[in-house]
């Protein structure tokens, strides 16, 4: 059920390409200010079903979706919610840094500027990039090209531009697969900063960054016709340690492949 | 398709060396029961000796548990069995310790008259090494049912050493000459009564691997 | 053991069909270069002495010694003028439909063909289509206004197309993370991709504008005219272009005529290259401030 500590929920979440089933009867509800993981296998859904959680997919032509995806009780796929709408109080961070071509100061004020909060564009920036744990290291190249950043870097620089939009949500697909290890403890501890405060979901291939950071997780995998399913969701201490279900136990401890 | 092929393969070995560790407990307690019947001192002080490689043995196993937890990252069952090992390996330790206590009582009591011959000791020393027996194979086979099974056979050594116990106590108000070598025989029950009581603890490292659930079995009385 | 004798044997073999592979890659390239240089030097030595003040600012004439290509000049600027105007707006926008807004569907994927098809239509083709459709049906006259239509219909392909490589070049990432960020459609062309491609879109646009500013055969198809004594001033006015004139040169028999050609192609090349290079400048100028 909704309530106060449940602040996304899928009921019933099915979703296709076409005629590819990715998705079938996903239901689970992300806790309120905590970080939830999504692991499983690649192929199993795990970034597409992050990507109806804000409605990215309807980028995708062909992509249908069924079931409903409850945001502060609301469904975001009903006829009257604007996507773009969605997108503003639900962020994402993308596997790869992608900051824009702009300058440090540009990309985090991007958000900001095409939603229409043009005022204390400067405060905004500032109070994002510290959030991010940026500041420090780019308070003298605002203006100077993101480019110009480590990897590690550019990826905080990406999860401060979410930031600079006070999301509820911040869904975070892979952020760290192509960091270096220091660069993803970096990006670890600062997702750990931010749970107290924003909804995490975060889809990682590696079971001990889901395992080190994470409150709740989800195993999914793929059924014959390769269509995802969510195979068992709980605590992540409970999960890692005493899964449930034989097909977690087998996945988790390498038993499967 | 299995994945982890070598990790798995270690862990396999770790498991088989609990058995070797398991059995080399075992013989020490049924040698050290031999020494004290037979007041064989030579064998009591092997017994002793011997005790260093269970130690030894303690420490390897222990070893290899932290490097896979380091290495491996294990999860789940793997995770659980590692613990299960760590804790187990310091039971067995322990009744080996145990075994060495005894065999220390039996050199000790040296070459005086005995009490009386010895009945329920020996029992209790066969029922302890079945139970660890047994407990070892439940934990290689991943059988909770006969972990629980076998903790609750620990009231049957409890009952063993109570009737030792009461029979001595009795030796001793009748004739207090007795009373040295009657305390002595209580030292070797109460060790054996230890012993059994750590195959109850391992009994419950057993249940831990296989369900994930820490559960007391029993309650010891003592 | 490995057989050395045999490796050594082998490689020397690689080593030598690498060398003559790459002679041989160095000898087309040769090839091209050298034909342009002697095609220059060639060019060079006929305009020599005619290529003067006098040149560039007179009408054209019987008399080779007053001839000039004064209206040819302006009226090749005033067609370009238009042409850019009407061209870059309409292909950048086509491009920007087909890659950002467009359904996948048969309709848009036949449009794409077509418009690939048409890059390759030659220009005559064109000349005759403008003849029709601007000059008579749409009743503009041997104006610049109808040359300048001619020849946009001519870029059009070209510009889209180059447009939408260079739209297609914008990294998906970036429109996924400004779509994250909760941008409409236009936000993200807008913000995101125009920016980006913009270098792209202006490389080609010049460079479909240099091939226009080339092209006789279609402006011959639409105005024939050639001698030409005053400067256009208005778009309805007729008009001619440089390579008109200098056709009309080379095609005398008079010896005086071939360097009065030359001395045009050498105004032509140069007017050319400097489009290049704006467009070599543009481009290297909006790179650096995108990178920024």
């Amino acid at each position: 059920m909704a309530n106060n500590s449940t602040s996304l929920e899928a009921r019933k979440l099915e979703l296709w390409y076409r005629n590819f089933q990715a998705l079938r009867d996903i239901s689970m509800a992300i806790p309120r200010n905590q970080i939830t993981a999504i692991i499983g296998p690649s192929g199993c859904g795990k970034s597409s079903l992050l990507r109806c959680f804000n409605r990215m997919n309807d980028l995708i032509p062909g992509s249908r979706v069924k079931g409903e995806v409850l945001f502060d009780g609301r469904n975001i796929y009903a006829a009257d919610v604007d996507p773009t709408e969605v997108r503003y109080r639900i962020g994402m961070v993308f596997q790869k840094p992608n900051p824009f071509p702009k300058s440090v100061f540009e990309n985090v004020a991007f958000g900001p500027r095409v939603n229409g909060l043009a005022d204390n564009l400067e405060e905004i920036v500032e109070h994002a990039l510290q959030r991010a744990a940026l500041w420090d290291e780019v308070k003298d190249r605002l203006h100077k090209s993101a480019m110009e950043l480590s990897g590690g870097q550019q990826q905080r620089l990406c999860i401060a531009r979410t930031l600079a939009l006070e999301p509820e949500v911040i869904l975070m697909d892979e952020p760290c697969s192509a960091l270096d290890p220091v660069a993803t403890l970096k990006i670890e501890d600062l997702m750990r900063t931010l749970a107290g405060e924003y909804s995490i979901v975060i889809v990682t291939h590696n079971m001990q960054q889901a395992a080190r950071v994470s409150d709740m997780a989800a195993f999914m995998m793929m059924e014959q016709d390769r269509a995802g399913v969510l195979v068992e969701y709980g605590p992540t201490a409970r999960l890692f340690t005493n899964p449930k279900d034989k097909r977690t136990e087998d996945y988790i401890t390498g038993r499967f492949g | 398709m299995e994945i982890r092929t070598a990790f798995h393969k270690k862990l396999r070995e770790i498991q088989d060396d609990i058995l070797a560790m398991g059995s080399m407990v075992n013989k020490a307690t049924l040698r050290s029961i031999e020494a004290l019947k037979n007041r064989d001192l030579n064998l009591a002080r092997q017994i002793i000796a011997d005790d260093q490689k269970v130690n030894q043995k303690r420490f390897e196993i222990e070893e290899r548990c932290i490097e896979l937890i380091a290495t491996q990252q294990p999860m789940a069952s793997d995770l659980r069995i590692i613990v299960a090992v760590l804790s187990i390996i310091v039971e067995l330790e322990r009744i080996g310790d145990h075994a060495e206590g005894i065999a220390k009582i039996a050199i000790l009591i040296g070459d005086e008259p005995p009490l009386k011959p010895l009945i329920d000791i020996p029992r209790m020393a066969e029922k302890t090494v079945d139970m660890l027996t047994r407990s070892l194979d439940a934990f290689i086979k991943r059988d909770a049912d006969a972990a629980r099974q076998i903790a609750m056979e620990d009231d049957f050594v409890d009952e063993l050493y109570n009737q030792v116990f009461r029979e001595l106590l009795t030796f001793m108000m009748e004739d207090p000459r007795t009373i040295t070598r009657a305390t002595r025989l209580i030292w070797v029950a109460h060790n054996l009564e230890r012993s059994a009581d750590r195959v109850t603890n391992i009994c419950e490292r057993v249940v831990y691997a296989v369900t994930g659930k820490m559960e007391e079995i029993g309650g010891s009385k003592y | 053991m490995r057989n050395g004798s045999a490796f050594k044997r082998h490689l020397k073999l690689r080593k030598i069909k690498g060398g003559l592979f790459s002679t041989l890659f160095l000898g087309s390239t040769l090839v091209g270069t050298l034909v342009l240089i002697v095609l220059l030097a060639d060019v060079l030595r006929d305009s020599a002495g005619w290529l003067d003040w006098q040149f560039l600012t007179s009408y054209p004439s019987r008399k080779p010694e007053e001839a000039g290509l004064l209206s040819a000049f302006f009226g090749s600027l005033w067609v370009m003028m238009f042409t850019a105007l009407f061209s870059f707006p309409v292909g950048i926008g086509t491009a920007i439909y087909l890659e950002e807004y467009a359904p996948d569907n048969r309709l848009i994927r036949l449009i794409q063909m077509n418009i690939s098809n048409l890059a390759g239509v030659p220009s005559i083709v064109y000349g005759l289509l403008g003849l029709s459709l601007f000059v008579q049906a749409l009743a503009l006259g041997r104006s610049i206004l109808a040359g300048a239509m001619t020849l946009t219909l001519m870029s059009l392909p070209v510009i889209i197309i180059a447009a939408q490589e260079a739209i297609r070049s914008v990294p998906e990432a970036h429109r996924l993370g400004a779509f994250a960020l909760g941008s409409t459609r236009w936000q993200v062309v807008r913000r995101i991709v125009l920016p980006s491609a913009f270098p792209g879109v202006l490389t080609g646009t010049i460079l479909a504008m240099s091939r226009a500013i080339g092209e006789a055969a279609p402006i011959i198809a639409i105005s024939a005219l050639v001698y030409l004594t005053y400067i256009p001033t208005n778009p309805l006015d007729r008009f001619t272009v440089l390579p008109i004139q200098i056709f009309n040169w080379v095609s005398r028999p008079q010896e005086d005529f071939q360097h009065l050609a030359a001395a045009g192609i050498i105004v032509l090349l140069v007017v050319l290259l400097s489009m290049n290079a704006v467009a070599i400048f543009l481009r290297n100028r909006y790179q650096k401030r995108t990178e920024e």
